[in-house]
């Protein structure tokens, strides 16, 4: 096999049919893209997870009566509650935290938004039990038991919030990748109408070709060469696309989510994690598409 | 060499078949003329050869290839042993002389020191030598013909195939075409000619199929175009 010759029939492909070939490889890039910014959010979610789940407590809120009168939980029904939360089965710790560690600890989750944190008032933020579970997920046992007892405001579960917000997550991930699945066929449809295109400018040459005994290979190789090539460009550029997104977008609106912990930063370690299922996803669908196509459409 | 055993041919298209049952043998060296009016089955012949068509019946054998037969995969192999000139030239106009002789090395994976050195051979054969660096579209027709003709003979063939070759050139020029393909076939080269050319066939005197609705009418073996034509 002269690579040389391959090589150089490849280079004079993608040449001549020029506008096809930027076609195909914006549309690979896109889809690819899109493909990719779907594979971080699912890191990302991944991320929170493993975050949050040695963290996740579910909080009593108690009444603005007792968060106002007892601050060291010695009187009822603070006590009582304190003493019934610690007898449930699978609660791991109970710590009360009074109004004003309360405040203290809002004040340091929201340090990065001065504005939030001028109207806020200690009168708004509830003494609470923050209870850890055994099981994270085992959550509703206290919601049953204490949510409407005397003394009790209500019961938070984090656990909850963060699922609504990861639900919200998976729906971007969800969209972002059934948008790269339509992106994927117009890009195949792409490759497989450039092929052909491609193999009728150059019927003459593949005629000779078959006509002096070139192998099945040789004449069909340039052709698979130059659909990969483009799926290859296609999906440089789009992790180009993707490290442009997050110097340029990404960081700037999610910079005070990153900074206060809540969500964690998608660095460019991430895009580097995701960028070679890219480059192989491009050179699978490009390749497969070419084989079919030549075989089905062209009479090489 | 080349034989052709009860052959038929049948297109999906047509009712009468372009072939029919067709036996013919020729001979390694021999130089044969195929004639008879368009639609005889000329060409049709020349594509089985090749096996750009399969018969519908019977078999066909050229050197030690069951072209009927053969696997897909193996069908490189029996065109690597045939050369093709057609009256078109089918030259690649944005490829040089050398370049287009060339090519044929190319595709089939010969290696370029090999390339190097027959290219220039063969340009020399043909009477091309000094002119390898033009384009098909600076040379006359008899020029592009020759540069045809290195290219289907610089891989050495078994057999040359040749449809219609002088078709679109003047009478002079045909005759010198005719000389080379003489001189290729003096090299043991089998030499199978379609044509329409009186001239061509009424001098050279040698072996004429003649075809006529897709049946062998007149095999010769030294014979003229037609009697009282």
């Amino acid at each position: 096999m002269r690579t040389s010759f391959v090589f150089s029939e490849v280079i004079t492909g993608l040449r001549r049919n020029v506008t096809m070939t930027i076609a195909m490889i914006l549309t690979t890039a896109i889809s690819l893209g899109l493909l990719g910014g779907g594979l971080l959010v699912v890191r990302m979610v991944d991320k929170m997870q493993a975050n949050y789940a040695g963290k996740l407590e579910v909080s009593v809120l108690l009444t603005n009566d007792v968060s106002a009168n007892d601050k060291d939980c010695t009187q009822q029904p603070c006590a009582g509650l304190r003493s019934q939360l610690e007898q449930t089965s699978g609660v791991e710790t109970v710590v009360f935290q009074n109004r004003d560690e309360g405040f203290e600890r809002f004040k340091r989750i929201f340090e990065a938004q001065p504005e939030l944190l001028k109207l806020a008032r200690p009168e708004a933020i509830p003494a609470t039990f923050r209870v850890k579970l055994e099981d994270p997920e085992r959550t509703d046992v206290i919601k049953t038991a204490f949510e409407g007892k005397p003394g009790v405001k209500g019961v938070d579960d984090q656990g909850k919030f963060l699922e609504r917000f990861f639900e919200g997550l998976n729906g971007m991930r969800d969209v972002a990748l059934i948008l790269a699945l339509i992106q994927a066929f117009a890009a195949l449809l792409l490759i497989s109408n450039t092929i052909q295109v491609s193999a009728f400018t150059r019927r003459v040459e593949v005629g000779i070709m078959r006509l002096v005994g070139a192998t099945r290979w040789y004449t069909q190789l340039p052709f698979l060469i130059e659909a990969v090539v483009a799926g290859i460009i296609g999906s440089v550029t789009a992790v180009g696309g993707l490290v442009l997104f997050k110097a340029f977008f990404l960081d700037r609106i999610t910079r005070n989510l990153t900074e206060s912990g809540i969500i964690p930063p998608i660095g460019y370690l991430d895009i580097l994690i995701v960028s070679p299922w890219l480059f192989l996803v491009a050179i699978v669908i490009s390749a497969t598409t070419g084989y079919v196509t030549l075989r089905l459409y062209v009479r090489l | 060499m080349i034989r052709l055993e009860h052959v038929s041919k049948v297109y999906k298209t047509s009712t009468r078949p372009a072939l029919d049952d067709v036996s013919v043998e020729m001979e390694k060296g021999e130089f044969v003329f195929l004639i008879g009016p368009s639609g005889s089955g000329k060409s049709t012949f020349l594509r089985l050869l090749l096996r750009e068509e399969v018969p519908t019946r019977g078999r066909v054998y050229v050197s030690n290839f069951d072209v009927a037969k053969m696997s897909r995969r193996r069908v490189p192999r029996l065109r690597q042993s045939i050369g093709c000139v057609f009256q078109d030239f089918r030259l690649l106009p944005t490829k040089t002389v050398a370049e287009n002789v060339a090519f044929a090395l190319e595709v089939i994976g010969k290696p370029r020191n090999t390339i190097v050195k027959v290219v220039p051979e063969v340009l020399q054969l043909v009477g091309l030598d000094g002119k390898e660096d033009r384009f098909p579209t600076e040379l006359s027709g008899g020029e592009q013909q020759r540069v045809a003709i290195a290219r289907a003979f610089v891989n050495r063939p078994l057999v040359l195939i040749a449809d219609e070759p002088t078709g679109n050139l003047d009478p002079d020029t045909s005759q010198d075409i005719m000389l080379l393909l003489e001189r290729i076939n003096r090299t043991g080269t089998t030499v199978i000619m379609a044509t329409h050319d009186h001239g061509i066939v009424d001098s050279m005197r040698r072996r004429v199929v003649e075809l006529s609705y897709g049946k062998v009418v007149r095999d010769d073996a030294r014979g003229v175009y037609g009697v009282g034509r």
